[in-house]
């Protein structure tokens, strides 16, 4: 009998962890409450540039030895960087990262994707791991000591995700106020949520991804995940009947693609790919095909040279 | 290399002291759970030893990010409510780490001659006293190496606790790459930090060792 519940309970343990998406890998592979999930769809297809030379940029000479780029991505992510249950990749971020590979003049099919914690970026590009990373990440001035940043591609904002039936945050951040919160463990938002003292902090919950604190927001374990919207919306997108963003962002996120700090000329080689992106309309038919689906309208913020 | 750390000096005391905190509760409940769950084992009751065994092989052969992940997302679909999420983890490393720590007593019992545990019944102990008061205390003579190896175990498994939103030590690194820190300075500063509180561990052990040394 006793042997019996505790078989049983283990089973229950998976289960959660599948829909958790716990573990190595941070697939968010679907199941029990997920309806958070989706499966990918056919790929954006890009026009190989010419191979050209990128002078003076060590990790263009790397890739092309290697005929192929690695890129840093994140995989738990709906429509930014996700991986599907068949191992599909798509996504906003994942779309970015196929252009630049292709106006670097290798074709986007052959990418190397290597998933990175937001922990470990600055290691893994500084390390040689990855040759460039794209995965809503955020231009800081500290961080610029410590990575090259190109871009911004695109500019997100802290939201808030709710259940859809919850109207009692809709005045944005100052109504967090004796709510539970969630967000990814040590991450940009969650700390700006107790740096304003924005809620108390017993009612904060830090998870490593943001799948978890949508499983726990669906449970009503908690009332809020915060995080940059263009995270958001992607969840919101998935499960339009059970979630939605308040949409009242109340911070400035820049994303950019993060290379090696002294690769100077990779840098103004893929700033000069964004731009091109903007001008002959690349950079609207990937985010219509992505973000572009929860509704709200997208603009390429211009590209920053330092 | 120091401005990491006295720039995150509060990342680092806070999420330390939950780790201190996360190992003290959850070590001294696992050592007597452990223990009595060695009792369980060699207990004339059938049924008993039968929890016993089940018990260990159980949740020494499941990860500890499972028992984790079931206590904090499918324990609350069954209805079971922990009162935090701190609680949780107290409960996941306790259950964990108390199977190792059965196994670990049983051995030490083990090794405690036979003649020892006759003679104290044929004075006329029940079974609980010849365990309290004759085999035990010889047993844990013989275990203090194995048992503060589990011990040591156990503080570093505290930092599965961050991941299932306790911050510990172990969440200090992804909140100090999101403040745009160097990574390897700061995981130099947590391994100093994780050294800190096991070299008092391995003097307590030499220590106990000296206390309970019999004369050759």
């Amino acid at each position: 009998m006793r042997m019996r519940n505790v078989v049983a309970t283990l089973g229950v343990a998976a289960l959660a962890l599948s829909v958790g998406a716990c573990g190595k890998d941070d697939t968010a592979a679907g199941g029990g409450g997920g309806s958070t999930t989706g499966s990918c769809g056919e790929p954006h297809k890009f026009t190989v540039a010419p191979a050209a030379d990128v002078a003076g940029s060590a990790t263009y000479t790397k890739i092309k030895a290697r005929g192929h780029a690695v890129v840093g991505v994140k995989a738990d992510q709906p429509n930014l960087g996700y991986k599907d249950a068949n191992g599909k990749r798509c996504g906003f971020d994942i779309e970015i990262a196929q252009m630049v590979s292709a106006q670097l003049g290798f074709d986007p099919a052959q990418i190397e994707y290597k998933e990175i914690p937001s922990a470990n970026r600055e290691t893994a590009i500084a390390g040689g791991e990855i040759d460039y990373y794209v995965g809503t990440y955020s231009i800081t001035d500290k961080r610029k000591k410590l990575v090259g940043f190109a871009g911004p591609y695109f500019i997100a904002g802290q939201d808030l995700l709710v259940r859809k039936s919850d109207t009692s945050m809709d005045a944005g951040k100052d109504a967090l106020k004796g709510k539970k919160v969630c967000s990814v463990t040590g991450s940009t938002p969650i700390q700006k949520v107790k740096d304003e003292n924005l809620t108390e902090a017993s009612n904060i919950s830090e998870f490593k991804t943001y799948s978890e604190c949508v499983s726990q927001l669906l449970d009503k374990k908690v009332d809020a995940v915060t995080t940059d919207d263009a995270i958001l919306k992607g969840y919101a997108a998935n499960a339009p009947d059970d979630l939605r963003v308040v949409g009242k962002p109340f911070s400035t996120e820049k994303y950019g693609i993060g290379v090696p700090l002294a690769d100077k000329a990779l840098r103004e080689k893929i700033n000069a790919g964004l731009e091109t992106a903007g001008t002959d309309g690349t950079w609207k038919s990937i985010y219509d095909e992505t973000l572009g689906k929860s509704g709200s309208a997208g603009t390429q913020p211009p590209v920053e040279k330092y | 290399m120091l401005s990491v750390l006295t720039d995150n000096w509060e990342l680092f005391r806070d999420g330390f002291w939950t780790t201190i905190k996360l190992f003290v509760v959850s070590g001294l409940l696992s050592l007597v759970l452990g223990t009595v769950l060695a009792g369980f084992r060699v207990s004339p009751v059938p049924a008993l030893r039968a929890i016993g065994t089940g018990y260990v092989n159980i949740l020494r052969n499941t990860p500890l990010t499972l028992v984790f992940a079931f206590l904090v997302f499918g324990a609350p679909k069954m209805g079971i409510e922990l009162p935090s999420y701190f609680w949780s983890a107290i409960v996941a490393l306790t259950v964990y780490t108390s199977a190792f720590v059965c196994e670990v007593v049983r051995s030490g019992i083990n090794t405690v001659s036979p003649g020892q545990s006759e003679a104290a019944r044929a004075v006329g102990m029940t079974f609980l006293q010849v365990l309290g008061i004759v085999v035990l205390p010889q047993a844990f003579r013989a275990i203090q190496p194995p048992l503060m190896s589990v011990m040591i175990a156990l503080l570093k498994n505290t930092t599965i606790a961050a991941g299932f939103s306790v911050l510990e030590a172990g969440a200090i690194p992804a909140a100090i790459a999101e403040r745009g820190e160097n990574q390897m300075l700061t995981l130099v500063w947590i391994t100093i930090g994780f050294l800190i509180l096991i070299i008092p561990l391995v003097f307590l052990q030499r220590w106990a060792e000296r206390r309970t040394a019999v004369a050759a």
